[in-house]
């Protein structure tokens, strides 16, 4: 059976630039993908929760204020909790290069920073997806 | 030459550009016209629209000397970490020439809570200087004399609160109130509808503000008491009408609510500015630049009857755009930044903000930021731009493109007059699908090659990541709950609660201005946190609703 890749598009923590995330559920959504978005300002139990509720295959966080060493492995743990196994966790946002390999290593799977094409991110999901 | 004539000519003109197409293709997606011509302005008359700097309505400057008095103020946005890490930022800033001083806030402060709540973890000191009472604030003030310095403070939901610090702060250094001089945000309706650090509904917002209005054009008359943004508006995604639009819509709205509250507009018309992004597309943004001028001035006369000139002048602060640098080849930015501040100084600006090379990556180097303060230096002192005033009035094309962006911008204020006002609009979310809509349709244009971005989706190179980011470690967190925890052992615990309760009681009564409640709990450092918690008490939090 041919079921929809379901994403939850999340903003952890309290920063509010939301322009990146919103762009990018869009595009998710155009490229056939089931999207829900959570909204600004959410802790990481709230977005893993969520993620539960929605039974989504993928997560994808947005943040822009250097938040992200914190809060995107704490998302990791929870979802991982919950027993979603296999759920793929992507970031994106502000993120310095030298930050990468210590958010892969907390199992964010891939980390797309400024100027990455909408294009590219939708690649990796169909290629990574469970 | 008459018209007649021009057309005439124009159409051999076009003639031949019909001749060179068939050999020359041009460029595709220029949305412009080709060129510009006495024909596309035949309908402005000099006297009415365009007129003289200093003189209604405005839109060749709002004073009649512009720069040739003195250089709009360079006012470099700073903050990070604790108090004393931005008071030495903001201190080695005055030293290079800035002269002004403009403060970010963390999140956590922004949205009024302390350091030690449990939701500010990890964004203790990120983007901007962490404030919990005014003990922060005695620190970074330090040795800054508050009767010189002119000080812009990016705050929103809790403004009132740091304001009344900065007060509090100003009256143990000696100066009086109504020699301080600066800026609050203090525009809430952009943060429902772009930039997000908002706390209590729309209704106690607008009181918050009116409250500030009417308390500083007492106590605190250089005090300007808001900053109606477009900044973010256009960072959020707009163009270059919309930004102008949704934020005169916004400035409509505050005019109103004060009104209503029974204040004169001409009582506070004067102390109100605006603030404006600096965009890659130059002459569409010195156009952009004049059109808001000149929308306010008949907003503010035909619609309020201020009686004032002060009170029809739009004054703005300007920033470059930060959605535009591009993490790809930083270097880059600094040839982006130069142009965005030559608009913006072509553009009779107030004060300006230059971004750095390396804010797509992450905070700025004090490296990055000295080369920032230099453009804007460099634009002043040697590129001549500054000498004459609004030089590019006359030009054809952007005397066309003034009344085009004037039109448009109307168009949307008159639209969202239809829905209620600019609060209606935020909360039917008509403003924020509008912004989404032109953010996809830009990044849709870079993904399809029909925008070029240098680095990004042309002239691409193999990069090494950058070195040397600022970094604010995770520490600043637990220093500065640290020290939140020993002010609170230290304070009158009993004065504080009494403060609050005070303000408490204040709130439940709308006819009471809150400013000298909250100065008073302020004075016994009850806590940001503490004092925006009785508020959302008091007052409840904003949900947003989002629709894609």
């Amino acid at each position: 059976m041919d079921k929809r890749i379901r994403v939850l598009v999340a903003k952890p923590g309290l920063d509010g630039h939301d322009r990146g995330a919103k762009v990018v559920a869009r595009a998710l959504r155009d490229a056939g993908f089931e999207v829900v978005y959570t909204g600004l300002r959410q802790t990481p139990e709230q977005i893993a929760e969520a993620a539960m509720q929605e039974d989504v295959n993928v997560v994808a966080m947005s943040i822009l204020s250097g938040a992200h060493p914190h809060l995107f492995p704490k998302v990791v743990d929870l979802v991982r909790g919950k027993g979603m196994k296999d759920c793929l966790i992507i970031g994106g946002g502000v993120i310095p290069e030298g930050d990468i390999p210590a958010l892969k290593a907390a199992g964010i799977a891939e980390v797309f920073t400024p100027g990455t094409p909408t294009g590219k991110i939708v690649e990796f999901i169909k290629t990574n997806v469970k | 030459m008459s018209n007649e004539k021009i057309q005439a000519e124009l159409e051999k003109y076009e003639a031949n550009v019909a001749k060179a197409l068939a050999k020359f293709p041009e460029r595709k997606n220029i949305p412009e016209q080709r060129l510009y011509t006495p024909l596309d302005i035949q309908g402005d008359d000099y006297a009415d629209e365009i007129s003289f700097p200093g003189v209604y309505p405005y839109t060749r400057g709002v004073q009649p000397t512009m720069y040739r008095g003195r250089f709009w103020t360079m006012r470099m946005y700073a903050g990070f970490s604790t108090a004393e890490e931005s008071n030495k930022r903001y201190r080695y800033l005055i030293e290079s020439g800035a002269t002004g001083l403009s403060c970010a806030f963390d999140l956590p402060t922004q949205i009024g809570y302390d350091s030690d709540d449990p939701i500010s973890e990890g964004e203790v000191g990120k983007v901007g200087v962490a404030i919990d009472s005014l003990a922060d604030m005695e620190v970074l003030f330090d040795k800054i004399d508050l009767g010189k310095v002119s000080t812009s403070m990016t705050i929103n939901a809790p403004a009132s609160v740091l304001l009344a610090m900065y007060i509090a702060v100003g009256e143990k250094q000696g100066v009086p109130a109504d020699q301080l001089k600066g800026t609050i945000q203090n525009d809430i309706l952009k943060e429902y509808a772009a930039r997000g650090t908002y706390i209590f509904p729309p209704r106690p917002s607008m009181r918050l503000i009116t409250n500030i209005f009417a308390y500083c054009s007492k106590n605190v008359p250089k005090w300007n008491t808001i900053s109606i943004s477009g900044y973010h508006i256009r960072e959020a995604g707009s163009t270059a009408a919309q930004e102008i639009a949704f934020t005169i819509a916004d400035g409509i709205a505050y005019c109103e609510a004060a009104i209503k509250a029974g204040l004169d507009v001409d009582s506070f018309a004067g102390r109100l500015s605006f603030f404006w992004n600096a965009h890659n597309n130059v002459l569409e943004e010195v156009a952009k630049f004049r059109a808001s001028r000149r929308i306010w001035a008949k907003v503010m006369k035909e619609r309020f009857h201020a009686q004032k000139a002060k009170s029809m002048m739009l004054r703005f602060h300007t920033q470059t755009a930060g959605s535009m640098l591009t993490a790809q080849q930083p270097n880059n930015n600094i040839v982006r930044v130069a142009l965005q501040t030559a608009a913006a100084v072509m553009g009779g600006t107030q004060s300006l903000h230059t971004n750095s090379r390396d804010e797509a990556l992450a905070l700025p180097t004090a490296e990055a930021v000295m080369i920032a303060l230099r453009t804007q230096q460099i634009v002043a002192y040697e590129s001549g731009l500054a000498d004459v005033i609004d030089p590019l009035a006359g030009s054809y094309y952007v005397e066309a493109m003034t009344d085009r962006i004037e039109k448009e911008a109307m168009e949307y204020i008159q639209k969202i007059d239809d829905m209620g006002g600019a609060v209606d609009a935020i909360e039917k979310g008509y403003i924020q699908k509008e912004i989404q809509d032109s953010a996809y349709k830009w990044q849709m244009d870079v993904e399809s090659g029909a925008k070029t971005i240098v680095g990004v989706n042309k002239f691409q190179i193999e990069e090494e990541p950058p070195k040397g980011l600022l970094r604010v470690d995770a520490s600043v967190g637990v220093k500065q709950t640290a020290q939140l925890h020993e002010m609170k052992a230290k304070r009158d615990n009993a004065a504080v609660q009494k403060a609050l309760t005070d303000l408490k009681t204040a709130c439940e009564d709308e006819n009471e201005n809150l400013m000298p409640h909250i100065l008073n709990a302020v004075r016994t450092y009850a806590t940001l946190g503490e004092i925006c918690g009785v508020m959302r008490k008091v007052f409840g939090e904003y949900e947003a609703h989002v629709s894609l």
